[in-house]
C-alpha cells in the first residue's frame, strides 16, 4: 500500500509539475506558481487536520496563492511524511506533522526518511497541551497523591493509552520514567475507546490531549490532575501544571510544525515561514485555537531555526525514552 | 412537557430549508454509497468532512449523520439483489433476501426492508429523544469483560445462521475468527500471519471477504448450471408484499427494532451484533424455521429493522457523552471540534438546538429515505432481468473498483478472487459463508476485549464470571450452545438408530 500511494503521489507530483511548468521560474521570485498542497499525514477531522485547515486560508492570503489540504494517513503519519520527503523541493508540497516526526525514527525500524536530513523546517505552529486524567472515583486527590499512590500500588494501577506510538502512549512512558515506576499499560485503538473506558471507570488513569479531555473534565466525568505544559491552560484554569505539582520532567505537548522537502530554496522557505507567522497572528486563528485549549506559538518559534532546534532536541529525548521502554511499532 | 418543548426546538431547527436540503443530500449520498459495494460511509464522510467546515454546525452534523444511516439503509439493496453485502450487517440480509430475489420476490424483500427500516428508525429516534442519558450510563457499565462475553454470546448465536450442520457452522466461525487475526497485533505491534507482506499488516479487508465469499462465490455457483444461469431471476412476481407477507413481518419488525435499539447503545461493537441476533431470534421462534435460508421474509424484515434501529441509537454515546462508537462518529467528533463545540456531556445543555435538531433531522431523514427508496424498488427489480452475460461481469467490475478505491491496495482485489474461490469450495462442501463472515468481524473484538480484560485483571480469568453482566452473558452463551448443538446430536443418534434397524 505504501509503495503504491507513493507511486501515485509521485505520478501526481510529476504530472502537476509537467502541467504547470509554463515558465522556468525556480528562483522563488514567482513563487507560488501553482496551488500549494499541505499534506496532513492523519485523517480528516483529527486534531492535526483541524489545526492545518485553520491556518491554510490565512497562509494562502499572505502568499497570494491557493492552499489545498490533502490527507494522506497511515502508519502513524509515516506514509504521508514519506510522500512529502520524496516530493519536488519547490515549496508547493508542504507537510504538517506533529510530535510523531520526532518519535518515528525510534518507533519504526524501516523508516524510509530521516527527519533532519530529508526535510527543511519551516516553523512551529502550536503546542497542544496534554492532561493527566483519571476515572472520577480514583482515590488520589492531587498530582502528588497520584505519584505516591501509583508507586505504592504499581502492581494494580492501570494506565490506558490510545495505541502504540500515540501521544497518550508517549506521555505515559514519560510519566513512568519521571516517577520511576513501571505500570500496567492498557492499549486501545484510538482515544475514543480509551476515554470511554476511563469515563466508565474500567481503567485508572491516562494522559491525553486537552482537545480530547477538556469536555469530559469540565463536565466532571473525569478527574484532572495536571497539565503537562509550563503554563496553565486557559480553558482549564484550576488544573495545575506538572511543574507546579513537582514533576517538571513531565513536560510534553503535541507540538505541530510545517516542513518542506530538503533542498527547497531558502528564500521559498522564508516566504512560507513569513506566511505562517502572519496566519498565527490572525485573530480568527487565535480564537479558534483557544477553543481547542491551545494557542499559536510566538513569532520567534514559527521560524525555521527555532523549529529545527526543537526537532533536534525532541528527537534525542524520545530516542532515549522509547529505547528504554523497549517499544517498537514497525 | 420538557420533552415536548425540546422536540419543538428540534423540529424548528431541522425544518429550516437548508437543513432539510442537506439532510436529503446526506441520505441520498448515503443510499448511493450503501448500494455501491466497497465505498462505505466512513470513506464518504472523511471525504466530505472538509466541505462541511463552511456550514453551520448543525447543518454539517445533520448531513454527516444522514450519510451514516442512509448507508445502512442502502446496503440492503445490493445484498438482496445480487448477494453483495457492503457492510457486515447487510450480510445477514443477503441470506434470505437474496433467496427471495432468486424466487422472483425481490420486490417484497426490498419493501419489507424499507418499511422495517422506517419503522425502526422512527422508534429509535424516539428512544434517542426520551432516554438517551440513562441509556448512556448503562453503556458505560460495559467494560472489556462484558464486551468479551457479549461477543462470545453473539458468535454462538450465529450458529443458527446456518441452514445445515451446527458443527460445520462452528468450524466456519472458527475459520473466520482465525482470518480476523491476520495483521498487526494492537497490543505489541507484532505482525501475525502476514507472510512478510507489508500490505497485510493492516489485516484483511472486510469488504474483500464479503464480496468474495458472497458475491463472487454466488456467481461461480450460478455459472455451474446452464439452464438456471440465463438470467439471475426467471420471473419477477409482484413488487409489493402480499397480505400474507405483511402479516408475517409485523412481529419481526417489532422485535428487531427493540433488539437493535438496545444493542446499538453499546459503543464497543453492539451495533455489529444487532442484525444477526435478530435473525437468530426470528429463526428460533418461527413456526417455520425450515424456511429460513430459503427466502423467509421474516429473515429480511427483522435484521433490517434491528440494523437501522442500532444505527440511530449508536449516536447516543456520541451525543450524550462525546464518545464515538464508530469510525464515522469519530469523524463527527472532528466536525464538532472544527465548529468550536467541545464534544462531551455538556453538549445537550450548551447546544440544545444542535442536539435536538440532529435528533429531529433523523426522523425527517427516515421519511426521506422511504420516499426515496420505495419508488426505486421497481427500477432495482428490473435490473435483475439483465442477462447474466452482462450482469455478472458488471457485478465483478463494480466490486473490484469499489474495493480497490477503499485503500488503493491491490491486495484487497487479490483477496476478492481468493475468497471467491474459497467461498465456492466451501459451499460445495456444505459450509456456509455467513458464520465465517461473522467470525471474521467479531473475532478481533473477541480477542481485543478478552486480552484487555485479562491485562486489567492481571491475568485473573475469574473477572469474566465475577462481574454480574459478564456472568449473565456467559451463561446465556452456554445455554445457546447447548440448544444449538443438542438437536444435531439427537438427530445423528436417530440416524444411527435408523441404520441399525
Amino acid at each position: 500500500m505504501r509503495t503504491l500511494s507513493r507511486m501515485i503521489a509521485a505520478i501526481g507530483a510529476v504530472s502537476l509539475v509537467a502541467a504547470c511548468s509554463g515558465n522556468d521560474g525556480t528562483s522563488g521570485g514567482g513563487y507560488p506558481e501553482q496551488n500549494i498542497t499541505i499534506v496532513v499525514p492523519f485523517s480528516a477531522g483529527g486534531p492535526t487536520d483541524t489545526v492545518t485547515r485553520m491556518i491554510a486560508d490565512p497562509m494562502a492570503k499572505a502568499l497570494g496563492g491557493k492552499v489545498v489540504v490533502r490527507n494522506a494517513e497511515g502508519a502513524g503519519g509515516t506514509v504521508g511524511a514519506g510522500d512529502v520527503a520524496r516530493a519536488q523541493p519547490d515549496g508547493h508540497t508542504v507537510l504538517m506533522h506533529h510530535i510523531g516526526m520526532s518519535t518515528a525514527p525510534a518507533l519504526y525500524k524501516n523508516l524510509d526518511y530521516q527527519p533532519l536530513e530529508d526535510f527543511a523546517t519551516v516553523g512551529l505552529v502550536t503546542e497542544v497541551p496534554m492532561t493527566v486524567v483519571a476515572r472520577q472515583n480514583f482515590e488520589p486527590a492531587t498530582f502528588q497523591d497520584l505519584v505516591s499512590h501509583v508507586k505504592a500500588n504499581a502492581g494494580t494501577v492501570t494506565l490506558a493509552n490510545a495505541g502504540i506510538g500515540a501521544a497518550s502512549h508517549l506521555c505515559g512512558l514519560l510519566f513512568q520514567s519521571a516517577a520511576g515506576v513501571k505500570l500496567q499499560e492498557v492499549p486501545y485503538q484510538g482515544t475514543g475507546p480509551a476515554l470511554t473506558d476511563l469515563v466508565g471507570g474500567q481503567v485508572d488513569f491516562m494522559c491525553d490531549q486537552t482537545t480530547n479531555t477538556s469536555g469530559q473534565i469540565s463536565a466532571g466525568k473525569v478527574k484532572a490532575y495536571a497539565v503537562t505544559t509550563p503554563d496553565r491552560v486557559k480553558s482549564l484554569p484550576d488544573v495545575p501544571t506538572t511543574t507546579e505539582a513537582g514533576m517538571p520532567q513531565l513536560r510534553v505537548s503535541v507540538w505541530h510544525g510545517l516542513y518542506v522537502p530538503a533542498g527547497t530554496p531558502p528564500e521559498i522557505v522564508q516566504k512560507l515561514s513569513g506566511a505562517l507567522q502572519a496566519a498565527l497572528a490572525d485573530q480568527a486563528v487565535i480564537d479558534q485555537m483557544a477553543k481547542l485549549g491551545t494557542a499559536p506559538v510566538t513569532a520567534a518559534d514559527a521560524t525555521p531555526e527555532a523549529h529545527r532546534t526543537h526537532l533536534d532536541e525532541q528527537l534525542k529525548t524520545w530516542a532515549k525514552i522509547i529505547a528504554d521502554a523497549g517499544v517498537q511499532a514497525s | 412537557m420538557d420533552l415536548f418543548d425540546n422536540l419543538m426546538l428540534g423540529f424548528s431547527t431541522a425544518f429550516l430549508i437548508q437543513n432539510v436540503l442537506y439532510c436529503f443530500l446526506g441520505v441520498l449520498l448515503g443510499t448511493a454509497v450503501g448500494v455501491l459495494p466497497g465505498i462505505g460511509p466512513t470513506a464518504t464522510v472523511a471525504m466530505l468532512l472538509p466541505i462541511t467546515f463552511n456550514f453551520e454546525p448543525v447543518t454539517a452534523l445533520i448531513m454527516l449523520a444522514g450519510i451514516y444511516y442512509g448507508a445502512q439503509y442502502g446496503g440492503s439493496t445490493t445484498a438482496i439483489l445480487i448477494n453483495l453485502p457492503g457492510e457486515s450487517s447487510a450480510a445477514v440480509t443477503a441470506l434470505d433476501g437474496h433467496e427471495m430475489a432468486r424466487q422472483g420476490r425481490a420486490g417484497p424483500a426490498l419493501a419489507a426492508a424499507a418499511v422495517g427500516s422506517f419503522f425502526a428508525g422512527t422508534v429509535a429516534t424516539v428512544v434517542l429523544a426520551v432516554a438517551a442519558p440513562p441509556l448512556a450510563d448503562v453503556a458505560l457499565r460495559f467494560g472489556p469483560a462484558e464486551y468479551f462475553s457479549l461477543v462470545l454470546f453473539g458468535l454462538i448465536v450465529s450458529i443458527t445462521l446456518a441452514r445445515g450442520s451446527a458443527l460445520k457452522a462452528l468450524a466456519m466461525i472458527a475459520l473466520g475468527v482465525l482470518l480476523g487475526t491476520v495483521g498487526q497485533d494492537i497490543y505489541t505491534g507484532t505482525p501475525r500471519f502476514t507472510l512478510g507482506q507489508r500490505e497485510l499488516f493492516g489485516g484483511i479487508d472486510f469488504v474483500s471477504v464479503a464480496v468474495g465469499m458472497f458475491g463472487i462465490a454466488e456467481i461461480l455457483r450460478n455459472l455451474e448450471n446452464e439452464r438456471t444461469r440465463v438470467a439471475l431471476v426467471g420471473a419477477v412476481g409482484s413488487l409489493w408484499p402480499t397480505a400474507e407477507d405483511r402479516r408475517r413481518i409485523v412481529g419481526p419488525i417489532l422485535r428487531g427494532t427493540g433488539l437493535g435499539a438496545a444493542l446499538g447503545v453499546l459503543p464497543g461493537g453492539g451495533h455489529v451484533l444487532a442484525s444477526f441476533t435478530s435473525y437468530a431470534v426470528e429463526k428460533r421462534i418461527s413456526k417455520r424455521p425450515q424456511e429460513f435460508g430459503h427466502g423467509a421474509i421474516e429473515g429480511v424484515a427483522g435484521p433490517e429493522s434491528a440494523n437501522n434501529a442500532a444505527a440511530q441509537t449508536s449516536f447516543i454515546p456520541l451525543l450524550t457523552l462525546g464518545l464515538p462508537a464508530h469510525p464515522v462518529m469519530a469523524l463527527m467528533v472532528g466536525a464538532f471540534i472544527v465548529h468550536g463545540i467541545t464534544p462531551g456531556p455538556n453538549v445537550i445543555n450548551d447546544e440544545p438546538a444542535l442536539f435536538w435538531g440532529l435528533i429531529a433531522s433523523m426522523w425527517i431523514g427516515n421519511v426521506l429515505l422511504v420516499l426515496l427508496n420505495l419508488p426505486l424498488i421497481g427500477i432495482w427489480v428490473r435490473m435483475l432481468r439483465i442477462p447474466y452475460q452482462v450482469l455478472f461481469p458488471m457485478i465483478v467490475l463494480f466490486a473490484v473498483i469499489g474495493t480497490y478505491s477503499l485503500n488503493f491496495n491491490a491486495y484487497d482485489v487479490y483477496a476478492i478472487a481468493f475468497f471467491g474461490l474459497l467461498g465456492y469450495v466451501l459451499i460445495k462442501c456444505g459450509c456456509e459463508p455467513a458464520p465465517l463472515l461473522l467470525g471474521f468481524v467479531l473475532g478481533p473484538l473477541l480477542e481485543e476485549n478478552l486480552r484487555r480484560a485479562l491485562i486489567i485483571s492481571r491475568g485473573d480469568a475469574s473477572v469474566l464470571v465475577t462481574r454480574p453482566i459478564s456472568a449473565v452473558l456467559l451463561a446465556l452463551a452456554v445455554a445457546a450452545l447447548a440448544v444449538a448443538v443438542l438437536p444435531s446430536i439427537r438427530r445423528r443418534r436417530e440416524v444411527v438408530f435408523a441404520e441399525d434397524e
